[in-house]
């Protein structure tokens, strides 16, 4: 039986190198595989805590969690092809269209 | 049978026609709805007048116009003898004067304005003296002083007109601030701004005092002078007379009107009006009879150097005004309004035959006039009655009245009834002077205007040949009023003259009679001395005007300081300039416009929209467009309030 704070270790593992993928690399590729780490990062998280608690509302959530994911996912590779077709370019620090 | 309403409210409908209709509808028939209320105002008078003289008092609250707490005002008229005697001097000299716009305004643009504004005009002052409490007054006092605003700046495409009206208004609102104050000091005092239980208790009130603005003052004198301070301004005395001269650029008939018979009167009706609190206070009641004299002297010697026609009648308003201030302020409150209801027809008639002079010439400069007798007869002989009345020769209306003043203030216990008794014999002396001055030299003598006439040719207006006739209906108002200035005094012929005082004893129930020391040899000889000196005055002015007509011009030489000061009118007007009207205009120009509303106001308006644009400014630069930077503000933002959350707990 693996022990709870091994998965919580995890998920914050997984978590920390998706924020850090957020933020420091410049691909928008990168960057979308990141938002899915942090998104799977909290499944982990969601899904061992409802097997520790024994409530099935946690997975549950996963499942929209899931869902929901692969819908931005569809989407936002959508804005990603359509920004490279215009820009022909996938570095985020060339994309500053709303300077304010 | 309130059928007495018909007198302020004809006026008024006519007023709501012409201003309506006038324009679209009535154009050169605009004066149709004006003229016939004002005739059936005068009639609806003359039909009361019986009962009034019989000793009936009409006194009744029609409308409860404000109600608060304690204090009640309502719309009421009051008919007694003194209304009665405003009313008949109101009626009939409005019903002339406006059959004369008829001839004098034909053609003029603003003609259906003009009549409207005169409605306007006559239903106020017909408010003003048939009110029976202080606010009623206030609102006619206020009516008059707006239409006579209207009518002064007339012309108003023409700039001094506009000044000139503009002058009257802002001038009057000294007084009416005095008056305001006078009339909030009568309602704190007695409870009520009804005249008749404020009368009633006025006694009351004899030696009372209060605290005024940190002084210990006698009541009844501050109350006094409060109300006299809005008869100053309204009635042109010193030193607010300002305004009246300049009156003068509003169409003649306004002038004959307003200027001379009945708005101006206003102040001498108040001060009549409100006797029973005047006689309280000696003090107030010199201050009135030396303000009304040192006036009276002071216009009549400027009236001599002028040489405007109606500026020189607008003196001789200010001066006869002055005298009846100098009546009501010696207590002969009969005799100042005697004189008030005598001056306003042989004033009226003095204006409108001036006027029919300058519908003649087109100049209002005698200088440019002389020798107009033989085109303008009628006008002739009409403005000669009315000098003659003026000045106080015997037989005219005027002598009865001035005579009336003179021996008054002679035989009062006023303490200061001799001194002015002594100004008042000497306008006796320039008021015949600068009457026949006026006459002689727009009259007799040989045509000196034309000037411009040659320069034009012969189809100029201006050319002597052009001058004819005012027409009828300018005419036989002229030749009516003509016949009251020579009559209307005979109503009040003193005993001594054989006469019975008709007119002093018809006011007596309202102002009382004074109570004279003097024989009748004492009376003869003032009456006697008063009439020399006046037919001195005429002989003075025909001996410089019509005999030796270079002789005027050495003594202005001569003495050319005081023609000088005369001629510039004391120079009161460049004093106010300088004292009241720059400090004012730098006040304003300085401080209220430099630093109140271009520093604070403006200050305010446009710092906060600068400071929120600064702020926006800076803060804009927090967009950058690079999704990173917001990512790193989420972080921090979802770690800052992580942090929170375990640090609160």
């Amino acid at each position: 039986m693996v022990p709870l704070h091994w998965y919580m270790v995890l998920s914050m593992v997984v978590f920390a190198i998706g924020v850090f993928g957020f933020l420091a690399r410049k691909n928008i590729i990168i960057m979308f595989m990141s938002i899915e780490l942090m998104l799977n990062a909290v499944n982990i998280n969601l899904i061992s805590l409802s097997h520790y608690i024994q409530d099935l509302r946690g997975q549950i959530l996963a499942f929209f969690v899931i869902a929901v994911a692969a819908a931005e996912a569809a989407i936002g590779l959508a804005i990603v092809i359509a920004l490279f077709r215009n820009k022909a370019t996938a570095h985020v620090d060339e994309i500053k269209e709303m300077q304010g | 049978m309130k059928y007495y309403l018909l007198i302020p409210l004809l006026p008024l409908l006519a007023f709501i026609i012409n201003i309506l209709l006038g324009k679209e509808v009535l154009r050169d028939k605009a004066h149709w709805p004006s003229v016939l209320a004002v005739v059936g105002s005068w009639l609806v008078t003359m039909s009361i007048l019986p009962d009034i003289i019989a000793g009936k008092v009409i006194n009744e609250d029609l409308y409860s116009w404000i109600v608060s707490g304690t204090f009640n005002a309502s719309v009421g008229f009051l008919i007694d003898p003194l209304t009665a005697v405003m009313l008949v001097v109101v009626t009939t000299c409005a019903s002339l004067i406006h059959i004369y716009a008829v001839g004098y305004m034909h053609g003029d643009d603003g003609y259906y304005r003009f009549f409207a504004y005169l409605s306007l005009f006559t239903f106020c002052m017909l408010m003003l003296i048939m009110g029976n409490n202080f606010l009623q007054l206030y609102f006619g006092w206020e009516g008059v002083g707006l239409c006579s605003y209207f009518l002064i700046g007339y012309y108003f495409n023409k700039k001094s007109a506009a000044d000139a009206g503009k002058k009257a208004f802002i001038v009057n609102r000294f007084g009416d601030f005095g008056f305001g104050i006078g009339v909030f000091m009568i309602f704190l005092t007695f409870g009520t701004l009804h005249y008749a239980p404020v009368f009633a208790n006025a006694a009351g009130i004899a030696g009372k005092t209060v605290n005024f603005l940190g002084w210990n003052v006698d009541l009844p004198t501050l109350i006094a002078l409060l109300l006299f301070c809005g008869a100053v301004g309204k009635s042109a005395q010193l030193p607010l007379h300002v305004w009246l001269p300049d009156a003068m650029e509003g169409p003649t008939p306004v002038s004959a009107l307003i200027h001379a018979a009945t708005m101006v009167t206003a102040g001498v009706f108040l001060v009549a009006r409100c006797n029973p609190i005047f006689n309280l206070s000696e003090f107030a009641m010199s201050t009135v009879a030396i303000v009304g004299a040192t006036t009276s002297l002071f216009a009549a010697t400027i009236a001599i150097t002028q040489n405007d026609i109606k500026r020189i009648i607008a003196y001789s308003t200010c001066s006869h005004l002055g005298l009846m201030f100098l009546a009501c302020g010696v207590g002969a409150y009969a005799a100042g309004i005697f004189h008030l209801y005598t001056h306003a027809f042989f004033k009226a008639l003095l204006f409108l035959a001036a006027g029919s002079v300058i519908h003649a010439v087109h100049t209002n400069d005698i200088q440019e006039m002389g020798g107009l007798k033989k085109y303008l007869p009628i006008t002739y002989a009409v403005f000669v009655i009315a000098a003659l009345s003026a000045g106080g020769v015997p037989g005219f209306s005027g002598f009865f009245s001035k005579d009336e003043i003179i021996w008054s203030a002679y035989a009062s216990h006023s303490p200061v009834g001799k001194l002015v008794w002594a100004m008042g014999t000497a306008v006796a002396f320039f008021t015949p002077l600068y009457t026949f001055r006026l006459i002689f030299l727009t009259f007799h003598g040989t045509f000196r205007g034309g000037h411009h006439g040659e320069a034009h040719g012969h189809d100029s207006h201006h050319g002597e040949h052009h001058i004819h006739e005012s027409p009828k209906v300018m005419t036989i108002p002229l030749m009516l009023l003509a016949v009251g200035a020579v009559a209307a005094g005979w109503v009040g012929i003193p005993p001594i003259l054989g006469g019975g005082a008709h007119f002093a004893e018809f006011l007596k129930p309202v102002v009382g009679h004074p109570e004279f020391h003097g024989t009748h040899a004492e009376e003869w000889s003032v009456m006697a001395l008063s009439t020399t000196i006046a037919l001195c005055g005429i002989g003075l002015a025909a001996f410089l005007y019509l005999r030796k007509t270079d002789l005027p011009e050495k003594i202005a030489k001569t003495f050319s300081g005081i023609y000088t000061i005369l001629y510039n009118k004391y120079y009161i007007d460049e004093l106010y300039n300088y004292t009241i009207v720059k400090p004012t205009l730098w006040i304003a120009n300085k401080v209220v416009l430099a630093i109140t509303d271009t520093k604070i106001i403006e200050g305010v308006v446009n710092g906060v929209p600068g400071s929120i644009g600064w702020f926006s400014e800076k803060l804009r630069k927090v967009q950058t467009g690079l999704a990173q930077h917001y990512g790193i503000f989420m972080a921090a933002g979802a770690v800052f309030i992580v942090a929170l959350v375990l640090l609160l707990r």
